[in-house]
């Protein structure tokens, strides 16, 4: 999942999904496919849509729309979670189901993987049951030629009674067989595949289902694939299904009737649920091999070399580790290095466009509360957020995208599993962590790859546990400003890449911790099961990379920031300049707060910048900074010795800084995060647990850190 | 006569051939799902570095999973 307005946008929280057409006789065409098969590869490249792809399973999470043309019609595409089977299991799982069956899409693509197809006609067999109009996109064809993989597509096409093309998703080009077929399918007379045998007992109870089945469907689901399910009673789909096809669907005496009579039948011939389930899977897998017997022709065996020896070094004993923690180490280190000068260079600009600003607001006689309110407070909170974030952020995403491009997060999430499972949860939730660096909510969207409902919500409640992108630059400067000197050189910024991991790998340590906790407390239970496939290693589109993490990632989060930190800017502004008795608002709450405040060795100030900065944790320090200006609007960031002498001034050494660390990593996440929980948990109670968890957690720690300075003072 | 082993007792390197599945519920589907049905050849890779959970190879694709769940998995060396 990728930082997309559709995954952390105000319509991500308000949820819910509907088929947007252009016009009535645009053509709905769903992508499916196996998980990591390159699907929203082929979307983005049909599209022209910026839909984020990463090497690792379960990446897509909420359905994403885009219209393409080419051939001879036009068409709606929408791009599902990856599943391997449509049994449903888990909550994407069932998202992709859903819109197979009740969605009424004119045709379907399933996406495969031509490096394990065998295991990918399994879904392609399971979607024929559904609907005739498939057509399989066999993908990832050089990647397979690489591996010496010869896949015979006209054979295959032969055996499933379907179109099947091949493609190489990254080449627009190769994509036109697919729009082709699509047009053949969705345009002439459907395809009749021949249906997948069952063992005896199966076929005949679905053929005493089966006329109910049809008349009670009505055309509108295939009368096959619905007796199946019938028999499997599979307690989700039946509630999808009662509401989709109206709700005295169950009540039908006949179908009732047909039921019992097929259930009799299978216990007659001893199969019962796990029996059924298996034969079925059984006979679906025999398929998929007798269509890839010579169809399919590996010249080599096995596993790639190559990425065996990747594996080693990457999740061995010896060097798992240590590689993961300097892999962090030198992203935080290219990040800090990088974003230095180009930071200074835009923090001039936008404070001389600042000067410009303010002479057309004399030349034009404005009056100066409009000035103030604009420009003092607007204009300068905005050009704060955009120097401090633009360039670390331009940096690190483009860098950790070519980690994730690359496959290596799921080596990470296969790392952290056993931690995990000592906190009795799922390792996934190490993919979900990662998610959190770059957006807390989409981290918890994100947490749907996770099949157990425990399991899911201890990763929603613990995931603001690792810092967002928009912490970040807070914890890099109080870093730089009291643990390395601002003296800068080179041996300083690796010095603050060092700290920053650290602080990193203790946000880790926390989140172990409280996971823990929760298993032990709300969320009791015992760790479930757990498979987590682990792609092939692929070599990163560095360009693209380059150009995609920048133009969606980074321009959307500095978006979203922007659009968060400019009313923030007035508010803050009217706050710090309308006074009652002599004082403004904001030292009145500042001096309410800091008792408080002082116990957990920061000052009223901090904590108010931190509830203000409750809509973006961007502006947490720039409200700092601009509290303790008496002159009521926000600083220019200008040199860090300034900086670090403003804060000095006003009480404040290396305790402070490391408590307000300690509390910028622990504390509520931010509104859109916790809409977004509430969205996903569709509770309130667990929205205010998960802000609440982090704050205890916080305030605990500062207390104790205090209070440890105190005594070894 | 061949020895029936469970999957985790695989040492890294070797390889077997699944002949059953103990496991229930969701999990017996998961593994059906990533191919784990009777006859197939399955490869162990390599541990992580906690020594759980596991690689292993299975049709083509690479796929972890603790021990506690490959204890259920039954094979026959090969």
């Amino acid at each position: 999942m990728g930082l997309t307005n559709q995954s952390v946008g105000v319509r991500a929280a308000s949820g819910g999904q509907t088929i947007r057409r252009r016009s009535p006789d645009e053509r709905v065409v769903a992508l499916a496919g196996n998980p990591n098969v390159g699907k929203s590869t082929v979307f983005n490249s049909l599209t022209g849509a910026k839909q984020h792809t990463g090497n690792w399973p379960g990446k897509t999470v909420v359905s994403a729309q885009g219209y393409c043309g080419g051939g001879a019609h036009s068409y709606l595409l929408v791009d599902i979670p990856g599943t391997y089977s449509l049994l449903a299991h888990s909550a994407e799982e069932e998202v992709a189901r859903n819109f197979l069956c009740f969605g009424q899409p004119d045709a379907v693509a399933v996406v495969c993987d031509a490096t394990c197809l065998e295991r990918n006609l399994n879904l392609v067999l399971q979607t024929l049951e559904i609907t005739p109009r498939v057509v399989v996109c066999v993908n990832l064809m050089d990647e397979a030629r690489r591996k010496g993989i010869r896949v015979d597509l006209a054979l295959l096409s032969e055996r499933l009674g379907v179109p099947v093309v091949g493609t190489v998703a990254r080449k627009k080009k190769s994509l036109c067989t697919l729009l082709d077929a699509l047009d053949a399918v969705t345009g002439g007379p459907a395809p009749e595949p021949e249906a997948v045998r069952y063992p005896v007992a199966v076929e005949e109870a679905a053929a005493m289902l089966e006329p109910a089945a049809r008349r009670l469907a009505g055309g509108r689901l295939s009368a096959r694939w619905l007796s199946l399910r019938l028999l499997e009673g599979d307690a989700s789909l039946t509630a999808e299904l009662a509401r989709f096809l109206g709700g005295d669907f169950f009540g039908d005496p006949e179908l009732n009737e047909a039921i019992a009579r097929a259930r009799a039948c299978l216990k007659r011939h001893g199969v019962d649920g796990d029996r059924l389930r298996d034969l079925l899977v059984r006979s679906l897998m025999n398929a998929a091999e007798t269509a890839c017997r010579g169809a399919v022709v590996r010249e080599k065996k096995g596993y790639a070399a190559s990425d065996r020896r990747l594996d080693r070094l990457l999740t061995s004993r010896a060097t798992g580790y240590p590689v993961m923690l300097a892999l962090l180490a030198v992203i935080f280190w290219l990040t800090i290095n990088g974003a230095n000068y180009p930071s200074q260079l835009l923090s001039r600009f936008l404070f001389w466009g600042q000067g410009r600003l303010t002479a057309l607001f004399r030349v034009l006689g404005a009056p100066e509360w409009l000035h103030g309110l604009l420009v003092l407070g607007m204009y300068r909170v905005l050009a704060w957020v955009v120097s401090v974030m633009l360039p670390p952020m331009a940096i690190f995403f483009p860098l950790f995208t070519l980690l994730e491009d690359a496959g290596y997060l799921p080596r990470v999430a296969y790392n952290l599993d056993r931690p995990f499972a000592r906190c009795r949860a799922c390792g996934k939730q190490a993919l979900t962590m990662a998610m959190g660096f770059g957006c807390n909510a989409a981290g918890v969207i994100g947490c749907r790859i996770i099949d157990s409902p425990r399991e899911r919500l201890l990763a929603i409640l613990t995931n603001s546990l690792v810092p967002c992108n928009g912490r970040f630059p807070t914890l890099l400067t109080l870093i730089t400003l009291f643990f390395v000197g601002t003296a800068g050189g080179a041996l300083a910024s690796v010095w603050s890449a060092l700290l920053l991991t650290a602080v990193i790998v203790l946000g880790v340590l926390v989140t172990f911790g409280a996971t823990r906790l929760l298993s032990a407390t709300l969320l009791r239970g015992v760790p479930s099961s757990f498979t987590l496939e682990m792609p092939p290693y692929r070599r990163p589109q560095v360009g693209r990379v380059i150009v995609r993490s920048i133009c969606d990632r980074t321009l959307f989060v500095l978006g979203r920031a922007a659009a968060v930190a400019a009313p923030a800017g007035m508010i803050l502004w009217l706050m710090a300049n309308v006074s009652a008795g002599g004082t403004s608002i904001l030292a009145h709450c500042a001096a309410f707060l800091d008792p408080f405040a002082r116990l957990m060795g920061l000052d009223g100030v901090i904590l108010i910048a931190f509830i203000l900065g409750f809509p973006a944790n961007e502006i947490v320090l720039p409200i700092v900074l601009m509290a303790y200006l008496a002159r009521g609007s926000l600083t220019a960031p200008g040199s860090a010795e300034e900086m670090r002498a403003l804060l000095t001034a006003n009480g404040w050494s290396w305790t402070t800084a490391a408590g307000m660390t300690l509390f910028s990593l622990m504390h509520w996440p931010c509104s859109t995060t916790l809409l977004t929980i509430r969205r996903e948990t569709g509770s309130w109670k667990w929205t205010a647990a998960a802000a609440i968890l982090p704050t205890a957690l916080g305030v605990g720690a500062c207390l104790l850190f205090h209070a440890a300075v105190c005594l070894f003072r | 006569m061949q020895q029936t082993l469970s999957l985790g007792d695989l040492c890294p390197g070797e390889r077997g051939v699944v002949t059953g599945l103990l496991s229930a519920g969701s999990m017996r589907r998961r593994l059906l799902d990533i191919g784990l049905i009777e006859d197939t050849e399955v490869e162990c890779l390599g541990r992580s570095p906690f020594g759980d959970p596991s690689a292993y190879l299975i049709r083509g694709a690479v796929i972890a999973i603790r021990a506690a769940d490959s204890r259920n998995i039954l094979v026959r060396a090969s």
